[in-house]
């Protein structure tokens, strides 16, 4: 017997060899091979644009997103160990987080808070895109998977709020789900599928449970992917450029490993630390059990429904709740198809006058809109003052038609009088309806009291 | 070679000028269009709600007719409605649910009123609107009266635009 010549590597090197297909030895080939080879690094390119990189461009909000998926992910699969989603049971296992199992209340506060936190992000992440004009061509569809992912975001939150089955829960359903009923023709039997029934009862819970922990987190990963691969297909991320600076096209690559790598693992330790820290200390709401025999006053829908819950205060349900909320998921749809002015991609607010218009629809849209609730409070009777006509015309279409003339009206405006071009006058159409949107819901969340009276947060206290 | 069998021609009304191709094609598309629509049947009723005995959703049976005196009102928790007796001795069944936003209605004996607590919408005795919000009355359950017996089939809410004098049941 001889010895074989060549000595093959240990077990444990030829283990390690299988995982990772290539060694690293740290030059510039590695580095690329390394983003190749590997299925999250993936996701980037090998190399990126330099300018890319600039933190205050995309404020790391796609990112932090998709960290919020993550720990979403997890604590929701731990939350499932604990959880009974029955009307009898919910609530007590809600209850044992917090007094029987280790770290469950903090599990819970993660769940909850980040839930609530990807809204506000997925928000802003949305904001920055439609500020630097990033959807338009060849983006344009990522936009729309966009749209669909921050409306599967708002509705995993709508499900999982019913939960814990406590009065806070319960009556925000029950306001939220009378929402849908309001939509023409189908609204009462998709009500009726969605809560089991024309009440919120166990087969609520049941449905509501299922859509939250499969089939909306299912639907959120598979668009999540589509979303990435096409940020990647789409030619990467919109080139930044300050105000007077011309097109740019081509820019300094840098490599992913470590030049984008090292900043986003930076930026989502940070916001996990932020996250972890506001967790420990601040505690998800828990009120007492659902009673369905006593709504609490004021009842109020999740604060991200306020500003729809607030329409319904000035506008005929079917206006309030479905018409004017579909119109303005229209216009997003629509945006990157008409507003396709390629000179301004990469610029925050387009121009420098778009700054200016941006800033004074702002203002404009908060003061309109807060003005119009205070009058509307106290002034305004459209029911009283066309008494002869049926509601759904004098406290419905009226306003609507005057909502839409005031919009209209607001571009022509700045159109003529700001000689805004076309791209900026959207622009300042869509931050003054943002405005408006942005008013209502702080007016719906701190401004309403008992009977949903206007009055200042400190005078509300809720009646159970 | 002339004794050899030709081709019949398919009859004149199996005859098409569609190309097998495009035929099959299009029998393809409605396969499919099928295939949806059985998708969506099965998957729409497998959620249509399930209820069972006992529960709200069901029959309630409220007790003989003489229990309740002209020009009462008396909740039924379990079943979330209101069984309202006029002062001429008809019944009306009230779904609780407020028509405006859900919210549980409570009754005001005093005022002899429904008044929602959430955005206060006002219902009179008959469960119609003395004040907006609420866009209807009160919805309305099917009374049933057997045997000098009221029930209450909570099973479908029935929506009105008004009251209607014929909406009121009355015992035989």
């Amino acid at each position: 017997m001889t010895e074989p010549t060549l000595t093959r590597p240990p077990v444990w090197q030829r283990i390690w060899r299988s995982i990772v297909r290539e060694p690293f030895t740290g030059d510039r080939r590695s580095r690329l091979r390394l983003v190749m080879n590997n299925l999250i690094l993936h996701l980037h390119p090998s190399q990126v644009p330099a300018r890319t990189l600039r933190f205050t461009y995309t404020w790391g909000l796609g990112g932090l997103s998709g960290l919020l998926v993550v720990i979403l992910a997890v604590t929701g699969m731990l939350l499932e160990t604990a959880y009974t989603p029955s009307p009898d049971k919910a609530y007590t296992s809600i209850l044992a987080l917090s007094t029987r199992i280790w770290f469950g209340q903090f599990i819970r506060n993660l769940h909850h808070w980040s839930g609530n936190l990807m809204i506000i992000v997925v928000a802003l992440h949305m904001l920055r895109v439609f500020f630097t004009g990033a959807f338009r061509a060849p983006r344009e569809f990522n936009w729309l998977v966009g749209i669909a992912l921050l409306l599967l975001t708002v509705i995993a939150n709508f499900t999982g709020y019913l939960l814990p089955w406590d009065q806070l829960a319960y009556w925000a359903i029950t306001v939220g789900s009378s929402i849908i009923v309001y939509i023409p023709l189908i609204g009462n039997g998709l009500a009726n599928v969605l809560l089991g029934g024309p009440d919120i009862g166990p087969t609520t819970l049941l449905n509501f449970y299922a859509f939250h922990i499969s089939i909306i987190p299912m639907a959120i990963l598979v668009l999540m992917s589509l979303h990435f691969w096409r940020v990647r297909k789409d030619g990467g991320l919109s080139l930044p450029r300050s105000v007077d600076e011309p097109p740019v096209n081509k820019d300094e690559n840098v490599l992913t490993v470590a030049d984008l790598v090292r900043p986003e693992a930076v930026w989502a330790t940070v916001a996990l630390a932020g996250i972890v820290l506001w967790s420990a200390f601040v505690n998800a709401p828990l009120e007492a059990l659902a009673n369905p025999d006593a709504s609490p006053n004021p009842a109020k829908a999740a604060w991200y429904f306020m500003g729809i819950q607030e329409l319904l205060l000035h506008f005929h349900p079917l206006i309030g709740a479905i018409i004017v909320p579909t119109l303005g998921l229209l216009g997003m749809v629509a945006l990157p198809y008409m507003d396709s002015d390629m000179d301004s991609v990469g610029i925050y607010f387009r121009s420098r006058r778009g700054r200016w218009l941006a800033l004074f629809s702002a203002a404009s849209g908060a003061m309109a809109t807060a003005l119009y609730v205070v009058l509307d409070e106290f002034f305004i009777d459209w029911a009283g003052w066309f008494y002869g006509l049926p509601a759904i015309i004098s406290n419905g279409v009226l306003p609507l038609i005057l909502l839409l003339l005031g919009v209209i009206g607001y571009y022509e405006f700045v159109r003529r009088v700001f000689r805004a071009t076309k791209c900026e006058g959207v622009l300042s159409v869509f931050v003054l309806v943002l405005a408006g949107f942005i008013v209502l819901t702080l007016v719906g969340v701190f401004f309403r009291g008992a009977g949903m009276k206007l009055m200042f947060p400190w005078q509300i206290v809720t009646i159970h | 070679m002339t004794d050899q069998k030709l081709p019949q021609a398919a009859p004149e009304y199996l005859q098409s000028d569609m190309p097998r191709r495009d035929f099959l094609r299009l029998a393809w598309i409605a396969l499919i269009g099928v295939a949806t629509v059985e998708a969506g049947v099965v998957g729409t009723g497998f959620f249509l709600p399930r209820l069972a005995a006992g529960e709200f959703g069901s029959i309630f049976k409220c007790g003989s007719v003489d229990k309740f005196p002209n020009g009462s009102v008396t909740p039924f928790n379990e079943g979330r409605f209101y069984l309202v007796r006029i002062q001429d001795g008809g019944f009306l069944a009230l779904y609780r649910k407020c028509t405006h936003l859900g919210c549980a209605v409570p009754w005001d004996q005093t005022k002899k009123q429904f008044i929602c607590p959430c955005h206060a919408s006002v219902f009179d005795q008959n469960g119609a609107v003395l004040n907006a919000p609420a866009p209807r009355p009160l919805d309305l359950f099917q009374v049933n009266i057997v045997n000098g017996e009221v029930q209450v089939d909570t099973g479908k809410p029935i929506s009105r635009d008004r009251f209607d004098p014929a909406q009121v049941v009355y015992p035989t």
